[in-house]
């Protein structure tokens, strides 16, 4: 499996990042560097095994644990937006959103 | 199910069921978001009340500061068990959240907590009478989730102000399948979920706060041909917009095609100034969400045992219970459905009947001189001057004949009006009481009739005028105290 | 060391239960303690260990242990110093997980492991250098300035300040190794606590995963991170991890139910009997010879105390690099996108609308390994790519930890090296991460698995410590810290200090 430059392009813009030529070029290496130890995994007969997702679900039932419906937070909005990079009147500001 | 009602298999035959547009055949599907009414939000416990002072009520886990994680509401389950319980649905014993991943100021993490491939409601149905047809829609699924926040664009130049407060309110998203035929099925659709909901007590249905918003997804076609292409019609939030945008939504599409232009898949904002919709900025890559089970939230599990206690704690649905008063109180449906429409409404009736009104009658004054005064005033039943036990007082003054239809609804003016509970005080006090002494009456109906020869040889000519006239004199003479029903009688008698 | 004997000037050679016992003892007071380990940080600014100081909060924490142990009310850790990754977000120090997209940002809670440790009395002397969010294994790709340094500079192995001391908890290696402090923080997501306490000769201990709260992290790979001490001995270890695990049932959903445990309780158990599992994929051709021969030798002394050695399988542990990267990298490109210039953390001064203004931030604010990672991770979840790779790669996974309970009916541990070679040297695998990525073979199938595991020192490699990993069953964290304390008292590999500290 390898990845063309037109995959980087459309994976760059969909992790809202801002490549430069030279840095999608090495990315496209070294990515496909790494899909190389990939293929041996994907040939793997998994027929019939599900997947695991929380790791100790591999010897017990793990299953989400609920909690009461009780409001325990209480407004801390100022400690909130101490490292906000733009506040004004409790609003996070960013440049305009448009629909 | 009659053909003509059964939308489904209508139209998998191609036929359409519902009235043709310029002869073409609209299908209509719903996704609604339905705000929960907990307390605390799906997974933080910050609270989720309605108009706090920006970012008040969103706390480090719905800011996603780093390291926080999510932690499950066991109300919002509850609440989805509820909805599946009241629509017949499938609630699945094992569900799954899912990431769903973009970028947008109003998606703190960057990707919204929802549900992917399984999810806790599966299927169900919504039914209602569209006019005198009784309509079934099916759902496909309701899943939980949680709702973005805000953003707010007067006040700042070039820039727009985020508000996190809603960020992680619960939802049910509802879905169903395109089995709606017409604007009218769907907003009686969404005005019957609209009433399940809110009688259920999962949400407050409040629609200008933003509880109770739906999409609609919307295509035409020439009746016997595959599916047109949809546009999504987002965030409407009132049944008036519903119908509005649908309508011109239709029109638009329609037009389209007879100008010989395709649709093109899009999601439309309705513009309530103009009337019309109009399609969004397409959002590159909105199709590539990266759904992927959230590593962060183990599988949900719900117990039979738990669904069991649930329904055993639920209410009787309005529907149940408006097949139950046709069938004890011999009312029509369509007047049984009125009744449902909320709880406190059906309790106000169930409480007038059991002060002893006649159902019928309780019935009548209900749907027709409160609802119309309710309406009027902009409020709820539980805000009506008059309760349910003098109106069943007042209903029992008109049977027993102590007063007029006319004159009982000068009483019921003055009750509504605050001039206190008390029926009888009032019809004393306003003088409403029928003349039901017939010696008195005769008494009157003699003097109309010596006065009055001419009407009585036009009646006895034939003219049945005339008969109104005396019986007019009669009751003007009685100061409309005199039951019409006697007036009527005594006079046929002495006229022979 | 008997009472009265405390050399106030060798504090730095306490390990943590001297220390407790020192400063319950009034043998030196909390402040004392803090200002001996600030002035011992701040004498040695070229190892790059520390990200952030401040004397201020350290001393006013101090001041407050001195208070409770003079009053009784103080926790079993009262008054001792440690240091936290900076992967845990504290409300006293900044928090920056290694990344420019966090500079600066002042977190409004502790992470529940740092609570924890603060009610069991501990001080916190600052934070620690880590990998850009703990992705790396050698603590080179560091976004931030050390403390005494202008710019973010790669973690010095104080046994060979030419060599990298491992990744991604390198700082908090390099701290306990060079005894600036007695015990650190750490996280391991594939082998972040393992493999840096391997090359830097100490002691390291990653739990069964959901033991000890997330809660506080910055998140990489939601499903394979946990929290666990550094340390040099695995009776320091012990006492740190009972305070760190237990339950959080209202902040972190993945953490278990189980009830917090005494793991110092069976330290001293006899290892008589014990079967020591050693996969044969785990010394094989790979493994540097130096390595072998300490591992081997460790094995030996095992058997001296009374272990039998077993042969056993684990014949996927190959496929876990790839395993491990895709999910990793899929969790963590998830987890990531939070970093987007709104709410906290780095904004781009210059961009032209809100787009561009994500993609200026994020290009800005995260490395190269981050990005990378975050691409690989975009990828192998996007539309038509993740059934290929993030759905098999979870099956492979569930194989795995399948080998693993395979393996445990003939044996009670699994040990084996914690890398196949000793530090290399700064700058060494150059611009090709998938070198570092083949380096971590031998850790990243326990992390999958999400089995505890731990590294004690168990020789060297010329001048170079060598580690032996210890692999549990789940919950198996009281017998790990008993095989390796055991081995601690016949050996005194653990007890070695690099010239100069």
């Amino acid at each position: 499996m390898s990845l063309s430059s037109s995959d980087i392009e459309r994976i760059a813009s969909l992790a809202r990042l801002d490549l430069s030529a030279g840095e999608s070029e090495r990315m496209l290496t070294q990515i496909n560097g790494f899909f190389g130890l990939v293929e041996r995994m994907r040939a793997v007969d998994t027929a019939g095994i599900e997947p695991l997702a929380h790791p100790v679900a591999a010897v017990q039932d793990v299953t989400l644990r609920l909690a009461e419906d009780r409001v325990t937070e209480p407004d801390n909005r100022e400690a909130n937006q101490k490292s906000a990079p733009a506040v004004e009147a409790g609003l996070f500001l960013v440049p305009k959103v448009i629909e | 199910m009659s053909e003509s009602v059964n939308t489904f298999e209508a139209q998998q035959q191609g036929r359409p069921t519902g009235p043709l547009v310029q002869g073409y055949e609209v299908i209509i599907g719903f996704e609604t978001h339905a705000q929960l009414s907990t307390a605390s939000k799906i997974f933080s416990r910050a609270s989720t009340a309605f108009g706090a002072e920006p970012n008040t009520q969103a706390c480090a886990v719905d800011l996603a500061l780093p390291g926080t994680l999510p932690v499950m509401n066991k109300g919002a389950v509850e609440r989805a068990i509820k909805l599946g319980l009241a629509l017949g649905s499938t609630i699945a014993p094992r569900s799954v959240f899912a990431r769903k991943n973009y970028f947008y100021p109003d998606l703190p993490k960057g990707y919204q907590i929802s549900q992917y491939e399984i999810p806790v409601v599966q299927g169900g149905t919504v039914s209602f009478y569209l006019g005198e047809e009784f309509k079934t829609v099916r759902l496909v699924r309701a899943h939980l989730e949680e709702d973005a926040g805000k953003s707010l664009h007067e006040n700042f130049v070039g820039q727009s102000g985020i508000d996190l407060n809603r960020a992680g309110t619960p939802l049910l998203e509802i879905v169903t399948e395109p089995d709606m035929r017409s604007t009218a099925e769907a907003v009686a659709y969404a005005k019957e979920l609209h009433k399940i909901v809110t009688w259920i007590g999962i949400c407050d249905g409040n629609m200008q706060e933003g509880s109770f918003r739906c999409d609609a997804n919307v295509s035409v076609r020439r009746p016997g041909q595959p599916l047109g292409t949809r546009r999504e019609i987002k965030n409407l939030n009132s049944f008036r917009f519903m119908q509005q945008a649908i309508d011109y939504e239709i029109r638009w599409q329609i037009e389209q095609l007879e100008d010989g232009h395709a649709i093109e898949q899009a999601t439309v904002l309705f513009d309530p100034d103009t009337g019309e919709t109009r399609a969004m900025r397409t959002k590159e890559d909105a199709a590539d969400y990266r759904y992927f089970p959230d590593p962060d939230l183990p599988p949900l599990a719900i117990s039979a045992d738990w669904i069991e206690r649930v329904r055993g704690a639920m209410p009787e649905l309005p529907r149940a219970m408006a097949e139950r008063y046709q069938q004890a109180h011999g009312l029509s449906a369509y007047d049984a459905t009125q009744l449902t429409q909320s709880v406190a409404l059906a309790r106000y009736f169930d409480e007038a009947v059991a002060a002893g009104a006649a159902p019928k009658l309780a019935s009548n004054w209900i749907t027709g001189e409160i609802a119309r005064r309710l309406n009027a005033q902009e409020i709820g039943i539980e805000a009506a001057p008059v309760g349910a036990a003098p109106l069943a007082r007042l209903i029992a003054r008109i049977a027993d004949g102590t007063v007029s239809n006319n004159a009982a609804r000068q009483v019921f003016d003055a009750l509504w009006n605050g001039e206190g509970q008390d029926v009888d005080a009032v019809i004393e006090a306003k003088g409403l009481k029928q003349m039901n002494d017939t010696g008195a009456l005769e008494k009157i109906v003699d003097e109309v009739l010596a006065k009055n020869q001419k009407n009585i040889d036009e009646y006895r000519a034939g003219k049945d005028k005339a008969f109104n006239a005396l019986v007019g004199q009669v009751m003007k003479a009685s100061a409309g105290k005199a039951n019409p029903a006697q007036v009527n009688a005594l006079l046929k008698s002495r006229l022979g | 060391m008997t009472s009265g004997d405390i050399q106030k000037t060798q504090l730095h050679q306490l390990g943590v239960a001297q220390l407790a016992k020192a400063l319950a003892g009034r043998q030196v007071s909390a402040v004392e303690a803090a200002q001996h380990f600030l002035a011992r940080v701040k004498s040695h600014p070229e190892l790059g260990a520390f990200v952030a100081l401040d004397e201020e909060a350290t001393l006013a924490q101090a001041r407050a242990a001195d208070a409770q142990i003079a009053a009784g009310t103080a926790g079993a850790l009262a008054g001792v110093p440690i240091a936290h990754k900076d992967i845990f977000v504290t409300t006293d120090f900044p928090t920056t997980a290694g990344s420019r997209i966090l500079a600066g940002y002042q977190s409004p809670f502790d992470a529940t492991v740092v609570r924890k440790l603060a009610e069991a009395g501990v001080v916190t002397l600052g934070k620690l250098s880590c990998d850009e969010f703990a992705m790396g294994s050698a603590n080179e790709n560091v976004a931030v300035p050390a403390v005494g340094h202008d710019q973010a500079v790669p973690v010095r192995n104080p046994w060979d300040a030419e060599r990298i001391p491992g990744g991604s908890s390198g700082g908090s290696a390099a701290a306990v190794a060079a005894r600036l402090a007695p015990a650190a923080t750490g996280t391991d997501t594939g082998g972040s606590i393992r493999q840096p306490a391997s090359f830097c000769g100490i002691t390291g201990i990653k739990p069964t995963y959901g033991r000890a709260s997330r809660y506080g992290m910055v998140a990489f790979a939601s499903s394979l991170d946990q929290a666990g001490p550094m340390a040099r001995s695995a009776e320091d270890c012990a006492l740190l991890l009972s305070a760190m695990c237990g339950p959080d049932p209202d902040r972190d959903s993945t953490s278990l139910d189980r009830p917090a445990e005494d793991y110092s309780r069976a330290l001293n158990d006899s290892l008589d009997g014990l079967r020591i599992g050693v996969p044969k994929e785990f010394l094989g051709d790979g493994v540097a010879p130096g390595v072998r021969a300490a591992v081997e030798s460790a094995l030996a002394e095992y058997e001296k105390l009374g272990a039998r050695r077993v042969v056993v399988s684990l014949p996927r542990t190959e496929l876990s690099i790839p395993v491990y990267y895709i999910l990793a990298a899929a969790e963590a490109s998830s987890n990531l996108s939070r970093f987007d210039g709104v709410k906290f953390g780095h904004r781009a001064r210059q961009y032209t609308d809100l787009a561009d203004m994500y993609r200026k931030t994020r290009e800005e604010g995260f490395g190269d390994e981050v990005k990378r990672r975050i691409m690989i991770g975009t990828y192998v979840l996007s539309h038509g790519y993740y059934d290929a790779y993030y759905l098999q790669a979870q099956k492979v996974r569930r194989m795995i930890a399948d080998d693993f309970q395979d393996a445990f009916k003939d044996c009670d541990l699994i040990a084996g090296p914690a890398a196949p070679t000793v530090a290399w040297k700064i700058g060494e695998h150059g611009d090709d991460p998938v070198a570092d990525y083949l380096a971590d073979i031998f850790t990243l199938p326990g992390s999958l698995a999400g089995l505890p595991g731990m590294s004690l020192p168990a020789g060297f490699d010329g001048n170079m410590p060598v580690g032996l990993q210890l692999i549990g069953n789940y919950f198996g964290e009281a017998k790990l810290l008993n095989a390796a304390h055991r081995f601690q008292q016949a050996t005194d590999w653990h007890t070695r200090t690099p010239e100069g500290f």
